[in-house]
């Protein structure tokens, strides 16, 4: 056994005898751990919050500007033009969409999956979830043009006697956002209302009554926890079929048209891969960041982040695969419109996109395949980046370079964002980089309660005094 | 504002006992022989769930699965009507040579809206079984029970429990190890 002192950092190698250091590192109790997680809401936040909050509230004024304008003046301010008349509104919607789905994985599949490592980041990637569907909800919402008639999307009886296509999958969409959203909220608040207490329990004041309110007398019960363990585990159940139904949903906004680039059937899959690809990208930027800023090295620690950069592996792997069988599928379609699209797409005039996009989601997740790229800070966030811009660029080629080249020559066009796209774009980042910041100061960051449970000595088999058992692998997969 | 607080029986002077344990094991242990000792109104209490309390406890399974079923079922139902109706009856309109009630194409929102119903349900049958909302309990009164959300493992009997006695239950707890055992007032004391 390694001594935690000398080696704080180093639990992410499997010894068959001693097994893994444990999840937590630091010789936490339970105590130290509320402390630790409560710090960051308790005491003044570090200079480098202040520069953040300030830098993506000017961004999040200047989506108000950006959007005011364009109300004013209606879509004519963006780029879009025929053939391209879908321009950066649905690139960043499913950029965004797909950035919520890590939270999803991280908080309902890697639970049913007894991921006991997920405790440490489940809140704050289902936080960013809630952040990111916020960030998607804008541009459907202001794309219309005339955002007066944006209740067209809900099925509101109105005095026209109309009601919305229900076989459209844009109405699906609509649905299943909006219930994604929801969900993902609730799924969050239930799983807040007992760290909610903790932090009632600490304050005084008007802190205690707001979060007292908050928590709604939680008393941590044996009854209280009966439900509640039952209706988390249900909430997870439910969420894990929407976080892959919503997805394949926005896919088939696209699937289901005529579109050479567009019509095919591994959208769904190819999507859903993507979109936890994406997410979890956005969980490493975030929290490689959130743990230095507000000393949470020993609960989110580097194994989290090599489990992490595993998963980028995998989808980032299935994402190349979509990639290369959508190469395929259009050769052996010996459909030319769709073979044109496919080398248009690789060496036309939006090149320069797809290749952006191959090196960021193909080849730079490659680098995961070694133990000294998973578990190096600096090389995790950088690759982090590469793949959030990635898979921007992805949605970007799917949309752009499958329009600009329509069916008719002479229709064709090359699509340009201009000022006004850009500044919702980056707008859009000030919001969610905001509403992260408030986040990691008003609400505790970590999952106390759940990550005391997978302490040692929350085990009531643990014997007093020792520093628990060392379960091997084996173990902990049976348990 | 006192709307939120339990109804507790008159005629008892206090509302019960509280003592206190210092590890997951021991309160479980406890727990296990209050039970045993026949007690029925009586609860554990801790920062996170102990394995086993269910059992330790003797508490049958949750109802909220049911819930559940019945809300999930019930919006996925009202999705699929919505949309007959809509499509069918209110408003008929021929799109892409589809029948009206062209239910493959239904499936996505029917299944968003069971989901929907069904999270509703957990979260709000969650609530409703636990008694939440409850911002007054007499036990916020105790300054110690403020760390049942941090380190605090707690076992709190209430005094209408048929088998309380004033004296033998808090020697009781005692004898099972229970650190600081003290009584409550009945006083519904604000949500911390």
């Amino acid at each position: 056994m390694k001594s935690s002192a000398a080696q704080v950092e180093d639990n992410v190698h499997y010894d068959p005898v001693d097994g893994r250091a444990p999840l937590i590192l630091g010789g936490h109790d339970f105590h130290s751990l509320t402390e630790a997680v409560a710090a960051p809401m308790e005491t003044k936040p570090p200079m480098g919050w202040w520069l953040i909050l300030t830098v993506s509230a000017g961004l999040l004024g200047l989506l108000g500007v950006g959007v005011g304008w364009l109300f004013w003046e209606g879509i004519g301010v963006w780029g879009v033009n025929n053939p391209v008349g879908w321009g950066y509104a649905i690139v960043n919607f499913v950029f965004w969409i797909g950035i919520g789905h890590a939270g999803t994985l991280i908080s309902a599949i890697l639970f049913l999956f007894r991921q006991k490592w997920r405790t440490s980041i489940n809140r704050s990637a289902e936080a960013m979830t809630i952040f990111a569907v916020m960030c998607a909800l804008i541009f459907p919402g202001i794309h219309v043009g005339r955002v007066w008639f944006a209740y067209w999307m809900m099925p509101v009886p109105n005095q026209m006697g109309m009601w919305p296509n229900f076989r459209s999958p844009l109405l699906w969409d609509v649905f299943a956002v909006s219930v994604y959203g929801t969900v993902s909220a609730l799924f969050w608040y239930t799983g807040l209302i007992p760290d909610l207490a903790t932090v009632r329990d600490r304050s005084t004041g008007i802190r205690r009554k707001i979060y007292g309110f908050l928590a709604q007398g939680w008393r941590g019960s044996g009854r209280h926890w009966l439900h509640y363990e039952s209706a988390y585990l249900i909430l997870a159940g439910l969420a894990t079929p929407l976080v892959l139904s919503v997805h394949s949903i926005v896919s088939m906004d696209f699937a289901v048209s005529q579109l050479p680039g567009w019509h095919t059937t591994i959208f769904p899959p190819y999507f859903v891969a993507g979109a936890i690809f994406s997410g979890f990208a956005m969980v490493m930027t975030l929290m490689v960041v959130a743990r230095v800023a507000f000393k949470l090295e020993n609960i989110v620690t580097i194994r989290h982040f090599e489990n992490m950069a595993k998963i980028m592996l995998v989808t980032g792997s299935m994402v190349g695969y979509a990639y290369g069988m959508e190469f395929f599928i259009a050769w052996y379609s010996g459909n030319p419109y769709e073979q044109f699209t496919f080398v248009n797409r690789a060496f036309g005039p939006y090149a320069w996109a797809y290749w952006t996009m191959i090196t960021c989601n193909v080849v730079s997740p490659q680098l995961f395949w070694f133990k000294r790229v998973r578990t190096s800070v600096p090389m995790l966030f950088i690759l982090s980046i590469f793949v959030n811009i990635g898979m921007w660029f992805e949605r970007f080629v799917i949309v752009a370079s499958s329009l600009h080249r329509d069916f008719l020559p002479s229709s064709w066009d090359y699509y340009r964002p201009t000022f006004w796209d850009v500044t919702a774009f980056l707008g859009s980042f000030g919001l969610f980089f905001f509403m992260f910041c408030l986040f990691v100061r008003f609400l505790p960051m970590v999952a106390t309660a759940e990550v005391k449970s997978v302490l040692p000595q929350a085990d009531p088999h643990h014997e007093p005094g020792t520093t628990g058992p060392r379960r091997t692998m084996v173990e902990e997969t049976v348990h | 504002m006192r709307l939120l607080m339990p109804s507790l029986p008159e005629g008892k002077e206090h509302y019960g006992v509280l003592a206190e344990f210092s590890s997951p094991r021991e309160v479980l242990h406890a727990a296990e022989r209050v039970r045993d000792a026949g007690y029925t109104r009586w609860d554990v209490h801790s920062p996170f769930p102990i394995h086993g309390t269910a059992r330790a406890m003797g508490l049958k399974a949750s109802r909220l699965p049911l819930i559940v079923l019945v809300c999930g079922l019930g919006g996925a139902a009202g999705a699929m009507l919505l949309q007959w109706w809509t499509s069918t009856v209110d408003y008929p309109l021929v799109i892409s040579g589809k029948p009206y009630f062209s239910w493959q194409a239904y499936v996505p929102i029917t299944f968003e809206l069971g989901v929907l119903g069904g999270a509703l349900g957990a979260v709000v049958g969650m609530l409703a079984l636990n008694q939440l909302p409850m911002l007054f309990h007499p036990l916020f009164g105790s300054k110690r029970f403020e760390r049942v959300t941090d380190d605090g493992f707690f076992i709190s009997i209430e005094s209408w429990d048929p088998r309380f006695d004033v004296k033998g239950t808090p020697d009781l707890l005692k004898g099972l190890g229970a650190s600081h055992v003290e009584l409550l007032s009945r006083k519904q004391e604000a949500e911390p």
